[in-house]
């Protein structure tokens, strides 16, 4: 008899194929994840993204079972469970983002999860303060740019309140200033996350574990291997980022 | 991009809660569009200009937007004094000119302005979305509440879509001519904005039913009724009132 605590979710032998296509894109995933820092990474077009659908119940899986702290993910409840204890940003924020203003997005998901007016306003002013996003609540949402987006997106999912956070390529297009504040928002949460990076040098400021997606299996790096090497470019004393 | 540019603002319509200006706004019209007589209807216009002027549009916007419906009237000023025929005939070298006819086009375009101003003044005063839940909070069905909120978000996203297509046909040096290669250019944009739309409209879905949407929009705002706002509602209703008597004992 095993009385450890079940993991928060665990994946059990998922296989997937898109409708239409013969070769399967991921087979026998086999994953769990508790309190643990994940990073992510494959070659674009490996199934990163399609893992997450599945995960939060946007996709079927063609075969396998997922668990949430032990129990099947079955019926529309479980999966209603399931969505408000995990938080996905998506690779794309415009897709995220659809109130008019910042705060009534914001707001959206706390409504939903049945606070009153006066409470999921508060909730949302202050996950956008710990966002650094203070006096961005009256902004107009399809006006911020692509990394103003991709905070707000983050804070849209922050504000429910999840247990862990799926994040699909959070560091994209977002200037050095600002992945660095991501990074320290990222640190500060301590939440559990698994984050979809091409972005080595981001992954290893976030993450403790390192899985690669590779020919549809997922595979755990051994440990992480730190390295430095010397290099040159034009620019080189302006901050920039390396490894994608 | 479609804006909102009568929106926002800090006049009187603009405080007031939407759901007095929409069943005022409503009341004012339809008597406006059912009464036939001419004294009732430039009252009518009158009052709605007066509305309009406290509501402080931008001049160049508004005259844009008035221009815009008046094409419409002006086509039938000129069209119905020559078609309608009846009994007051004034000869006019060539033509004849129907004097009911000019009555009537008159009528039409002294209405339809009135009902025009009365919209701008208004319902322009608030955004689409505030509207949206004033019509939820007058109990109109849910689901054409939330049908009407979310066809106007999707036109953003066509248009945005749109948008982007043309671009990128046009950094690659797309001029349109009357060829066959610019009609099956369009089509293909056309086509690529529907499914493309079609797309998007489907993950934003997703990443609504993500935060737990249910198919129940919840407003943040949930204004309350104050005194200006009884106020304003009883005076439009008033005014709206006396024009409705008005016009049943003065049919013409
Ligand atoms: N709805 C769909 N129908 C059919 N095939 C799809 C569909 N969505 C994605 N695919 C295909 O599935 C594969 C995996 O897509 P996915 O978005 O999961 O990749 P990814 O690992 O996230 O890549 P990237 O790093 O570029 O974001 C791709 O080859 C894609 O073309
Ligand atoms: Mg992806």
């Amino acid at each position: 008899m095993n009385y450890e605590t079940p993991p928060l979710l665990r994946l059990c032998n998922i296989s997937y194929s898109h409708p239409g296509t013969s070769a399967s894109l991921l087979q026998d995933i086999n994953f769990s994840i508790n309190r643990e820092h994940v990073g992510l990474i494959g070659p674009n077009g490996c199934g990163k993204t399609t893992l997450f659908q599945l995960i939060m119940g946007l996709l079927k899986p063609d075969s396998g079972t997922i668990l949430l702290e032990g129990n099947a993910v079955t019926k529309s409840r479980d999966i209603k469970k399931l969505r408000r204890k995990l938080g996905f940003l998506f690779q794309h924020s415009d897709d995220q983002l659809f109130s008019p203003t910042v705060l009534e997005d914001v707001a959206f998901g706390p409504l939903n999860l049945g606070l009153s007016p006066d409470d999921a306003r508060d909730v949302s002013v202050q996950t956008l303060e710990q966002l650094g996003l203070k006096d961005f609540e009256g902004r107009i949402t399809h006006n911020l740019s692509g990394g103003e987006k991709k905070l707000v997106a983050l804070a849209t999912i922050l504000a429910m309140k999840p247990q862990l956070l799926l994040l699909d390529e959070p560091s994209n297009n977002l200037d050095p200033a600002t992945r660095e504040r991501l990074i320290e928002i990222l640190r500060g949460l301590d939440l559990a996350h698994i984050i979809i990076s091409h972005d080595l040098d981001f992954l290893a400021a976030t993450c403790t574990t390192l899985y690669t997606v590779q020919d549809g299996s997922l595979q755990r790096c051994e440990q992480k291997q730190v390295h430095s090497h010397e290099h040159i470019h034009p620019y080189g004393d302006y901050p920039h980022q390396h490894g994608t | 991009m479609i804006s909102e540019p009568f929106s926002s603002g800090s006049t009187l319509f603009h405080c007031s809660d939407a759901r007095v200006k929409v069943i005022g706004g409503t009341v004012l019209s339809l008597v406006l569009a059912t009464t036939t007589s001419f004294a009732v209807a430039m009252i009518g216009f009158l009052f709605t200009s007066l509305l309009l002027l406290i509501s402080r549009p931008s001049p160049g916007l508004i005259l844009k937007r008035i221009a815009t419906v008046n094409i419409f009237t002006l086509f039938l000023l000129f069209s119905l004094p020559l078609t309608y025929g009846g009994a007051d005939i004034v000869q006019l070298q060539y033509f004849q000119i129907s004097l009911d006819g000019m009555r009537i086009a008159c009528l039409i375009a002294i209405k339809t302005n009135g009902i025009l101003f009365c919209f701008l003044a208004l319902l322009a005063t608030s955004s689409t979305v505030s509207l949206g839940h004033a019509l939820e909070r007058l109990r109109l069905p849910r689901k054409l509440v939330f049908l009407l909120l979310f066809s106007y978000r999707q036109l953003f996203v066509i248009h945005q879509e749109y948008l982007r297509l043309h671009r990128a046909a046009q950094l690659r040096a797309f001029t349109p001519s009357n060829s066959l290669h610019t009609y099956r250019t369009y089509s293909h944009l056309f086509g690529m904005t529907l499914v493309k739309s079609w797309n998007r409209a489907e993950r934003v879905h997703q990443a609504m039913i993500l935060r737990g949407f249910d198919g129940r929009l919840i407003p943040l705002k949930q204004p309350q009724l104050r005194k200006s706002d009884y106020l304003l509602l009883a005076s439009l209703l008033l005014i709206s009132l006396i024009l409705a008597g008005f016009s049943l004992n003065n049919p013409v």
